[in-house]
């Protein structure tokens, strides 16, 4: 009976990890509702939307973007742009903002993902750099380096989404949605041809998969989900500001991707969490930031180049070996 | 005689930009990567010149000769400490360690000289000079000559000397460079540093006019990656061409158009030449 239920336990143990993930995510508001705590894991999961779309793009077409941040402002000062001097309501909003993201990645990602390598990770970085220098300037709509304040909050069925209780709900259920259907992606027909794009790129296009329109996809998407995310964090806080989208920024949810590994969905949110909860843990983190971040990257690459998430993984595959190998010979 | 007025300045900023250039090609042949950290070298080169000009109060060209043999130590020591143990050929993990290592450059630049903005010397007296219709800054002249000096040193070092013509050696193809005994490792060593004094002579040159802090080489480094693009990645002479007209098309646009976006400028230009051209103007 036992043995069963061992057995079972084992065979369903992903499954089981997703139940026991959603359920700590829905107990989690009961344990504390600290504003501040909540205000930091929702903070996670924001962020978090960005980076699995990040993922999704880096891990998959082994490219770098060092511009995503232009993606979060476009979604951010769409949605306070839209909602503040237009008038349009939230989600109104919010959807003009992502789709103005994703027009500008299509029409950006044509000609530019034709390159590679260092020329993407440039140019991507001048993307980011010319966004911010519009937000910066455009001063009558952005409110230039001041930022832009007083945009109103999301609502949900007649609830305004504004005490972190309730947003906690609203954002980790989307990640938990995002979550699900990225990893349905991977495991889907397209999915498979984006593994194939992310080990051997011409080997990928012999097979037929279609190698710049599957790049520009990504893009596209996570163009989107960084829109979102930013749409996201401009309705909780109800102000934004050019800095928060800088290209420093962009290297930090680079850093979150490398951190958690290229092409782990449940690492996206790993190195998420890691970036965002190093200054609470110690002040250091805080004061020495560039030092550590750039430590991290560096670290991780030189020790781990696969990823925390399956370093993680193979250090508990390697501990279950050796304890089953010690106690054969016992 | 406004635009000639623009041309000065533009020449003497694509000085500086095709040198930061260089270094960047420098390091791309011998060892195939994209340096990052160049942008951080710019930054080196004006904090070295600022600690033996102002802090130690020595003449300001005994500075800019620190600065370059400054940068290059460090770029010595992160190339040894940092880059050589990463032993891959994955460009991906290799970009991305560049990154990280210029964070932390960046750091240790915080930690050292603080984050305020400093004012630095140049090399001689402040009054401009009337030269072509126009009034010249002496430290523009000097961006303009010591650059070309640059320049021609390089040529040299790379068609004279021996660790010069290694260096090639091992940019054009590593394993027949390893089989006539080209000591590949001390070699990218050398290039590292090379580019290394590029940055920090870049740096030492336009601190003096743009006011010195922490993050002075991050848009300037930028540029000139944009400029190293804009001529063709890799190329040297694509690598001043492409400075050049960088330069001088900022200073013409921020004159005529509009200033507020002169910055913005080199981005939306290289943007551009990489949509028409990804090979450069110069590249094959």
């Amino acid at each position: 009976m036992n043995a069963r239920l061992v057995h079972f336990v084992w065979s369903h143990r992903l499954g089981l990890l997703v139940i026991v993930a959603v359920a700590m995510v829905l107990i989690f508001p009961l344990v504390t509702n600290n504003p501040y705590t909540l205000e930091l894991t929702n903070r996670i999961a924001i962020i978090s939307l960005a980076v699995v779309g990040l993922n999704l793009f880096m891990g998959s077409t082994g490219q770098i973007s060092l511009g995503h941040a232009a993606f979060l402002a476009m979604g951010a000062y769409g949605s306070g742009v839209l909602t503040v001097h237009a008038g349009l309501s939230p989600w109104v909003a919010l959807l003009a903002a992502a789709v103005l993201a994703a027009f500008f990645a299509l029409v950006v990602g044509v000609p530019l993902l034709r390159l590679s390598g260092h020329a993407l990770a440039m140019a991507t970085l001048a993307c980011n750099v010319v966004v911010h220098h519009v937000l910066l300037q455009e001063d009558q709509w952005t409110g230039g380096p001041s930022g832009l304040a007083g945009i109103p909050p999301l609502s949900v069925g007649g609830i305004l989404l504004d005490n972190p209780v309730q947003l906690h709900f609203f954002v980790w259920g989307v990640l938990l949605l995002v979550l699900f259907g990225a990893l349905n992606l991977v495991r889907s027909l397209p999915g498979r041809g984006l593994a194939l794009l992310a080990a051997d790129e011409i080997g990928a296009a012999c097979l037929g998969v279609p190698v710049l329109r599957v790049k520009v996809a990504l893009l596209v998407l996570s163009a989107v989900l960084a829109a979102v995310a930013g749409s996201f964090f401009a309705h909780t806080y109800g102000y934004v500001s050019p800095d928060s989208f800088s290209i420093f920024v962009s290297t930090d949810l680079a850093i979150m991707v490398v951190l958690g590994g290229m092409g782990s969905v449940w690492g996206s949110v790993l190195g998420a969490a890691v970036i965002i909860l190093l200054p609470e843990v110690s002040d250091a983190a805080e004061t020495y930031k560039e030092f550590v971040h750039g430590g991290i990257l560096v670290a991780i690459l030189l020790f781990a180049p696969q990823g925390a998430m399956r370093a993680i993984r193979q250090g508990w595959q390697l501990a279950v070996w050796r304890w089953r190998r010690a106690h054969a010979t016992a | 005689m406004d635009w000639m007025q623009f041309i000065w300045a533009g020449l003497g900023n694509g000085a500086i930009y095709a040198l930061i250039a260089l270094g960047f090609c420098i390091v791309y042949g011998a060892m195939g990567i994209v340096n990052f950290v160049q942008v951080d070298f710019v930054t080196l080169g004006g904090m070295f010149l600022y600690s033996v000009a102002v802090t130690a109060g020595l003449p300001v060209p005994l500075g800019v000769v620190a600065s370059m043999v400054g940068t290059a130590l460090v770029a010595m020591a992160v190339e040894r400490m940092a880059l050589r143990p990463a032993r891959t050929a994955n460009h991906l993990v290799l970009v991305f360690l560049t990154v990280g290592i210029s964070i932390v450059v960046r750091g240790a630049i915080h930690m050292v000289w603080g984050k305020n903005r400093m004012a630095v010397p140049p090399l001689t007296a402040d009054d401009p000079v009337r030269l072509l219709g126009a009034y010249v800054l002496p430290q523009t002249l000097w961006m303009m000559v010591l650059t070309l000096l640059a320049i021609l040193a390089l040529v040299w070092f790379f068609r004279g000397t021996p660790l010069g013509l290694a260096m090639r050696a091992v940019a054009s193809n590593p394993r027949a460079a390893a089989v006539v005994g080209i000591p590949a490792g001390r070699v990218r060593l050398a290039a590292y540093a090379v580019a290394g004094a590029c940055g920090g002579l870049a740096g030492a040159l336009v601190t003096p006019i743009t006011t010195l802090s922490a993050d002075v080489g991050v848009l300037l480094g930028l540029k000139g990656f944009a400029a190293a693009i804009l001529g063709g990645f890799g190329s040297f002479p694509g690598a001043v061409v492409g400075g050049l007209i960088l330069g001088i098309s900022e200073a013409l646009a921020a004159g005529y158009l509009s200033s507020a976006y002169k910055d913005a400028l080199a981005f939306v230009l290289l943007v551009l030449v990489l949509a028409w051209r990804p090979q450069g103007l110069l590249g094959r």
